[in-house]
């Protein structure tokens, strides 16, 4: 386990509290920024609506993307960051470059939910290999129709819709599907407005396409959700429950925030607003269309940010892993 | 035309001309038909898209929605933080690249020595106004942000947009300057006028409507941008306004806005129309219809000071 190593800030920070009576105001940030993934946009925009009207204090919120926010984190230009993956190695780098530590706090669950026309009557279940054949760079040109997929499926031509390359969404479903992170074929339309590959999908008898759950949740009327074969060889369809099972894998995956350990540790007002942020994750999150974790997997996720345990549970890439399994291998790193 | 006059009357053949007449005048009418088509089915277009906007956000057109912050809530949910960011950036943008672009104008067209640097000069401002928009957020990101250390604020995307509309202005001041008549600057020459006099009291009044025109396309075209406002940090969620500009107490005005973090409208609208529950998307269309009828009024206002202009002049 590794403790916050205690910056020069973070130092001032305890000395102006040792010397209070003298000065007693520690440095509390005035703005609480907030960037990040399109993704946890919706719940942090929640969180930080609530309690700007509860407590006054001022929180922004942009929309950089998971990679744009982070650089952004990583320059110390913003105290929380939303992210739809894991941080990437080289993030990490450039975040231990400027020294600065993050703490990594899973927030909710997002099913990744693979979608068909409703008139598509024959691929209503499938397996991860099954996806992979269709998704993979070398399917490119060659894939062509559903029959090729599966035998005795029609011969209808396959048309796929699927999140552009800089999505979060992307790299953990060709991580989760592909087995290797932003390998997928080039012939594919391709759009970051999930509205766009709804209504791709929904117009073409043979089309497919993969997206958030809420996405589906919305357009039920024009969609199939495909029942995708998980672990133990059953085939699941995406929903709250499975989810909060853990029965709908490979594809359910985590969404976080990145918090700035140092203002995390030390800033009075980041500290409000994190337990705010924790305390009505749940809730928020299921009204915004994602799927909460459970009250004891909220407790233990607050108990590993009030540890100020930094790092990162994903060091090595994996897929699939329960909340509890997350800030175990979190603290070990 | 004479040959043919001529032949004509060797031939005492009217009729011949009389055909000739009536062929060219069917030419004209095949242009205007064709043009009335033209702007027909433009006009058109960009109506049924307006109209579209308003149908589907019709239902959001309540005072509510212009005086209430973003919420996860569709029907709360408003574009107060949007609307007024989005007029600070675009009164930056405006006394920033009006003065600057009809100054780097006039400077080209009446005082700069006609040689390669000039020439080069020329080139480049041509091609400015062709460059993609992000490409000026990336510039404005590197210079105005990190180097400057003006931050995510209101002012930098005021310059920001201001960039982008510099080249729109002083190609236009330039081509209207170009306009005048040569005899309007030799009688003033000749009344013993010096060049400021020519330039300040004659060229730059005489051109007013075309470059006006110019500004008009520039302030629409920065009223829509979202790329160079995203990369240099414009916000999604912000639910208080920038300091006021005007104070009660002496000197009445402050310029802490400018230093303000903010949103604009296109980017509230692109948010909303990404999200996966329809309420966001009746928002998003209401939004795209305010930004619609905001660019109409600011051009309307323009077209109509660009038209008490031209009256006023007499050559």
């Amino acid at each position: 386990m590794k403790e916050l190593n205690l910056g020069k800030s973070s130092i001032a920070a305890v000395l102006a509290g040792t010397f209070a009576f003298s000065n007693p105001t520690i440095a509390a940030v005035d703005i609480i920024k907030i960037d990040g993934s399109s993704t946890v946009y919706p719940i942090t925009e929640a969180v930080a609506e609530e309690f700007q009207i509860e407590t006054g204090i001022k929180v922004t919120v942009g929309v950089s993307g998971t990679g744009g926010g982070m650089k952004k984190f990583c320059r110390g230009d913003t105290v929380i960051s939303g992210a739809s993956r894991p941080i990437k190695a080289k993030e990490r780098k450039k975040c231990a470059e400027a020294g600065i530590e993050f703490i990594e706090v899973p927030v909710a669950f997002d099913a990744l939910t693979v979608v068909i026309n409703p008139k598509n009557d024959f691929a209503t279940e499938m397996t991860p290999a099954e996806l992979k054949k269709i998704w993979e760079p070398a399917a490119q040109g060659k894939m062509m129709t559903w029959s090729q997929v599966r035998e005795g499926w029609p011969d209808i031509p396959l048309k796929l819709y699927g999140p552009g390359a800089d999505s979060g969404t992307f790299d953990y479903f060709t991580e989760a599907i592909v087995e290797e992170s932003k390998a997928i074929r080039g012939d594919f339309t391709a759009s970051e407005d999930d509205n766009v590959l709804v209504k791709g999908v929904a117009g073409d008898k043979g089309g497919m396409g993969y997206f958030g759950l809420a996405y589906y949740a919305e357009n039920k009327d024009k969609l199939a959700a495909v029942k995708v074969q998980n672990s133990e060889g059953k085939f699941i369809t995406p929903s709250m429950e499975t989810v909060q099972d853990g029965s709908y894998n490979p594809l359910a995956r985590p969404l976080f925030i990145y918090l700035n350990a140092t203002k995390a540790a030390f800033d009075p007002n980041v500290r409000k607003f994190i337990d705010f942020y924790l305390k009505y994750a749940g809730e928020l999150a299921n009204e915004v269309g994602y799927i909460a974790f459970s009250d004891d997997e909220y407790a233990a996720i607050t108990a590993h940010y009030k540890g100020s345990k930094t790092g990162t549970a994903f060091e090595k890439p994996a897929i699939g892993l329960s909340v509890k399994e997350m800030l175990k291998r979190a603290a070990a790193n | 035309m004479a040959k043919i006059a001529i032949k004509a009357k060797n031939n005492n053949d009217l009729s011949e001309i009389r055909a000739l007449i009536k062929k060219h005048k069917k030419n004209d009418l095949i242009f205007a038909a064709t043009g009335m088509f033209v702007i027909a089915s433009l006009t058109i277009t960009l109506l049924i898209l307006f109209l579209d906007l308003v149908i589907d956000g019709y239902p959001r057109f309540t005072l509510d929605f212009f005086s209430n912050f973003p919420s996860r809530r569709a029907l709360k949910a408003g574009i107060l933080s949007a609307w007024i960011g989005s007029s600070l950036v675009l009164i930056v943008t405006f006394f920033v690249a009006v003065p600057l672009g009809i100054a780097a104008g006039v400077y080209l067209e009446e005082y700069a020595k006609k040689n390669w640097i000039s020439d080069l000069i020329e080139i480049n401002v041509s091609n400015l106004a062709g460059v993609p928009s992000i490409i000026y957020g990336l510039l404005a990101l590197g210079l105005f942000v990190y180097s400057f250390g003006l931050g995510q604020s209101i002012l930098t995307a005021g310059l920001t947009l201001a960039l982008l509309m510099l080249p729109i202005v002083i190609v236009s001041t330039r081509e209207s300057i170009r306009a005048i008549p040569v005899h309007i600057r030799e009688a003033a020459f000749a009344v013993g006028a010096t060049k400021w006099q020519v330039v300040i009291n004659h060229v730059i009044p005489y051109s007013y409507g075309g470059i006006l025109t110019g500004v008009i396309i520039g302030m629409a075209r920065a009223i829509g941008e979202t790329a160079p406002v995203i990369t240099i940090g414009a916000l999604t969620f912000i639910a208080f306004l920038p300091p006021s500009p005007i104070s009660t107490s002496a000197p009445f005005l402050n310029f802490e806005w400018l230093e303000a973090a903010f949103t604009v409208l296109p980017i509230q609208m692109f948010n909303w129309i990404s999200r996966p529950q329809h309420a966001f998307h009746v928002n998003a269309a209401a939004t795209g219809a305010v930004i619609i009828v905001l660019t109409a009024l600011m051009n309307g206002f323009a077209i109509r000071l660009r038209y008490k202009i031209r009256k006023k002049i007499k050559w």
